[in-house]
C-alpha cells in the first residue's frame, strides 16, 4: 500500500509546482514520508519504545523485580495496570523494563553488523578482483548457515549468568551471523559509487586508497545500508526474544520479553494476561522497526516513482 | 549449466565443512576433561580412561589431534552414525521417529501457503492498488513482523484453549487434525512471502508484451491470466516454496515446542532445555546438512526452470 501511496504522492507533487527548482532525492523522499501514515505510526512507536528503554521510570513506578508469591495472578488494580504474573511480579512493569534489553541487543547488534558489513562490503567493492571473489565466497557461506541453529550452538557454550556477558554474547552471535545482507548492499553501492566523477577527481588530487574509500565513497554509499539496518534491527529484536524464549539468550534477572512470553505460556490456563502483554510489546516493537525501514526504503526507491 | 551445478556443489561442500567445523569446535573442543565431563560426578577408573582415550582418539594432542577427531566426527556423520544422547538413546533412532511427524507438519504448512498465498497473491496482483491488494499487503506485513514466539502461543491460547476449535497440544502420535493449527501457524510466514512474491510477479507479467499479444489475438482474459501469466509468474514462487520446504523439514523449533509435537524441532527444543549436548550437536549437524542440500536442489531447479537465468 505504501507503493501506491508513494507513486500517487510523487505525481501530485510534480503536477502541483512544475516551475519551482527541482527537489533533491532526499527532499522528494521526505515529502512522501510526511504524507505516509505508516511512517508516522511506526516512528512514534519507535520513539515510545526508546523512551521506555532509557527512562522506564517514566512509564511505571513499580520495580519489575519486586515479586511476591502472595499476589500470584492477582487481577488488574490501581497499583498494577495489568495485574501480576505467576511469580507475583507486576506484568506491566516487566513489559516496560523489558524494552531496555531488547533495544540494547537490537541496536548493538545492528551497529556491529554495520561495522562488519561496511568493512567487508567496502573492501570487496573497492578492490574487486580476488579480494571481491574471496570475500563474496565468505558471504555465501555465512548466508548458507541457518541463523537459529547456529545461534543455538554458539550460545550453548556460554555458561555465564552474568547479564553483561550474556547480552554481549547474544549481540556477538547475532552480528556474526547477520551481517551478510548488509555487506552485499554496501558492496553493490560501493561498486556504483567508485565509477563516479568525484572519485576520479579525488584520485587525481592524490588521495590514497584509504582516503578515497572512507572520506569519499563511504558517505555516498551509506544511505541504502541504513535502511537495511533499520529492518535488521527489528529482526534482531525478534531473534533475541526467540533465543531468550528458548532459554539460551538472556537469563533472569535480566528482564526480557522472550523470557516473560515463555513463562506466560506455561501458565496461560490460569491467566493469559502475562502472556498477552509482553507478546504485544514485542510484536509492536518489531513491527515498528520493520515498517519504518519499509517506509523509508519505499520513499527512497527511485524505481517506484 | 553444468559449470553452474559444479560451482554450486563446490560451494555447498565448502559450506558443509565450514559449518560442521564450527559446530564441532564449539561443542567439543576446548572443554576441560572430556572423559570426566562424560562421566559426570562419578570417578573414572584407569581402565575406563584408557578405553575412552583410545575410542575417541584423545591421545592425539594439539591442532593435529583436533582435526583428527574432527575428521572422525565428519566420517561418522556422513556414515549416518550420530552417536548417542545423554539418556543413552541412539540419535539416529530419535531422528527416525521424529522425522515423519515433522514432514507431515511441513506439508500442511506448505499446503496452507500454496492454497491461500498463491490464490490471494494472484487476485492481489490482478487488482493491484485495489482494496483487496492493500488489505493483504498490510496483513502480510503484520504476519512477517510478528515473531513466531508471539504467534504460536497466542494462536494456541485463542483457538485452542479459549475457543476450543483445535486441540491445544498434539502429544505423541498426533492426528492430522491436531497438526492443523500448528501447520497453519508454521505456514503463515511462508504464506505471507509467497503472497507478496506472486503478487509482484503477476503484476509485472501482466504488463509484458506476450500478454498484450495474447489479448490482441482475442483470447479470453481467463485464459491469458490462467495459462500465460500464471505459468510465468509462478517460477520464483516455486523456488521460494522449495527453499521453504527445506527449512520446514528442518523442524520448526518454536512451533513444535509450543504445540508439543514430537518432531525434530521438538527434540531439539527439549535437548536445549535438558542441556543434552550430544543430542543438540547430532540434531543440528543433520539439520544443517538438510538445509544445505535443499538450498542446492532449489538453486539448480531455479536454473532449470527459468532459461533466462544463467550463471557465468
Amino acid at each position: 500500500m505504501t507503493e501506491a501511496h508513494t507513486v500517487g504522492a510523487a505525481e501530485a507533487g510534480r503536477t502541483a509546482d512544475p516551475t519551482t527548482r527541482p527537489r533533491s532525492l532526499a527532499g522528494d523522499a521526505w515529502r512522501d514520508l510526511r504524507r505516509n501514515p505508516i511512517f508516522w505510526v511506526s516512528l512514534i512507536l519507535v520513539l515510545v519504545v526508546t523512551a521506555m528503554a532509557i527512562v522506564p521510570g517514566l512509564f511505571t513506578p513499580n520495580d519489575p523485580l519486586d515479586c511476591t508469591l502472595s499476589r500470584q495472578h492477582a487481577g488488574p488494580s490501581g497499583a498494577a495496570v495489568f495485574g501480576y504474573d505467576f511469580q507475583g511480579c507486576d506484568v506491566y512493569a516487566r513489559a516496560v523494563y523489558g524494552a531496555r534489553a531488547s533495544l540494547l541487543v537490537g541496536v548493538l547488534s545492528a551497529a556491529l553488523t554495520g561495522v562488519i558489513a561496511v568493512v567487508v562490503g567496502m573492501l570487496a567493492g573497492y578492490f574487486g578482483r580476488w579480494v571481491d571473489a574471496a570475500l563474496s565466497r565468505v558471504v555465501d557461506i555465512v548466508l548458507g548457515i541457518p541463523l537459529l541453529l547456529a545461534a543455538i550452538v554458539l550460545l550453548k557454550r556460554i555458561d555465564s549468568d552474568n547479564p553483561t556477558v550474556r547480552i554481549g554474547a547474544v549481540v556477538f552471535v547475532l552480528a556474526i551471523l547477520g551481517w551478510t545482507t548488509a555487506a552485499r548492499v554496501i558492496r553493490s553501492s560501493v561498486i556504483s559509487a567508485k565509477q563516479q566523477d568525484y572519485v576520479a577527481a579525488a584520485r587525481m588530487l592524490g588521495a590514497g586508497n584509504g582516503r578515497t574509500m572512507w572520506r569519499h565513497i563511504l558517505p555516498n554509499s551509506l544511505a541504502p545500508v541504513i535502511v537495511v539496518l533499520t529492518i535488521a534491527l527489528g529482526s534482531f529484536i525478534a531473534a533475541e526474544a526467540t533465543l531468550s524464549f528458548l532459554g539460551i539468550g538472556l537469563r533472569a534477572p535480566t528482564v526480557s520479553w522472550g523470557i516473560d512470553i515463555d513463562s506466560g505460556r506455561t501458565h496461560m490456563r490460569e491467566s493469559a494476561v502475562p502472556l498477552v502483554v509482553p507478546s504485544t510489546f514485542l510484536a509492536l516493537t518489531v513491527l515498528a522497526f520493520i515498517m519504518l525501514g519499509d517506509a523509508i526504503r519505499d520513499a527512497f526507491d527511485p524505481k517506484l516513482r | 549449466m553444468f559449470r553452474y551445478i559444479v560451482r554450486r556443489l563446490l560451494q555447498m561442500v565448502l559450506a558443509f565443512f565450514g559449518t560442521t567445523l564450527i559446530v564441532y569446535a564449539l561443542m567439543f573442543a576446548g572443554q576441560g576433561d572430556p572423559i570426566q565431563a562424560l562421566a559426570g560426578e562419578r570417578p573414572v577408573s584407569a581402565a575406563q580412561r584408557a578405553y575412552l582415550t583410545e575410542k575417541f582418539h584423545l591421545d592425539q594432542h594439539g591442532v593435529g589431534g583436533f582435526f583428527y577427531r574432527y575428521a572422525d566426527y565428519v566420517t561418522n556423520l556422513l556414515r549416518g552414525d550420530l552417536g548417542e544422547s545423554l539418556t543413552g538413546r541412539k540419535i539416529g533412532d530419535i531422528l527416525a521417529q521424529a522425522w515423519p511427524v515433522t514432514a507431515k507438519l511441513a506439508l500442511i504448512g506448505l499446503l496452507v501457503a500454496i492454497i491461500i498465498g498463491v490464490t490471494c497473491g494472484v487476485v492481489a496482483g490482478i487488482r493491484r492498488g485495489g482494496v483487496f491488494d492493500n488489505a493483504t499487503l498490510v496483513l502480510t506485513l503484520l504476519v512477517l513482523g510478528v515473531p513466531t514466539i508471539v504467534l504460536a502461543p497466542l494462536a494456541q491460547y485463542l483457538l485452542g484453549v479459549k475457543l476450543s476449535l483445535f486441540p491445544p497440544t498434539a502429544g505423541a502420535d498426533p492426528s492430522l487434525y491436531a497438526l492443523l493449527l500448528p501447520g497453519i501457524v508454521l505456514g503463515c510466514l511462508s504464506l505471507a512471502t509467497a503472497l507478496r512474491l506472486t503478487r509482484t510477479s503477476v503484476a509485472e507479467n501482466l504488463r509484458s508484451d506476450y500478454v498484450r499479444t495474447a489479448k490482441a489475438k482475442g483470447l479470453p482474459t481467463r485464459r491469458v491470466v490462467g495459462v500465460h501469466v500464471l505459468r510465468n509468474s509462478l517460477i520464483p514462487v516455486i523456488t521460494f516454496l522449495g527453499v521453504e520446504l527445506g527449512n520446514l523439514m528442518g523442524g520448526a523449533i518454536i512451533t513444535e515446542g509450543v504445540f508439543n509435537i514430537p518432531g525434530v524441532g521438538f527434540n531439539l527444543f527439549r535437548a536445549i532445555r535438558t542441556e543434552d549436548g550430544p543430542l543438540v550437536v547430532g540434531l543440528v549437524s543433520v539439520l544443517v546438512v538438510v538445509y544445505l542440500v535443499s538450498n542446492l536442489v532449489v538453486d539448480v531447479l531455479y536454473a532449470v526452470l527459468d532459461p533466462r537465468i544463467r550463471y557465468e
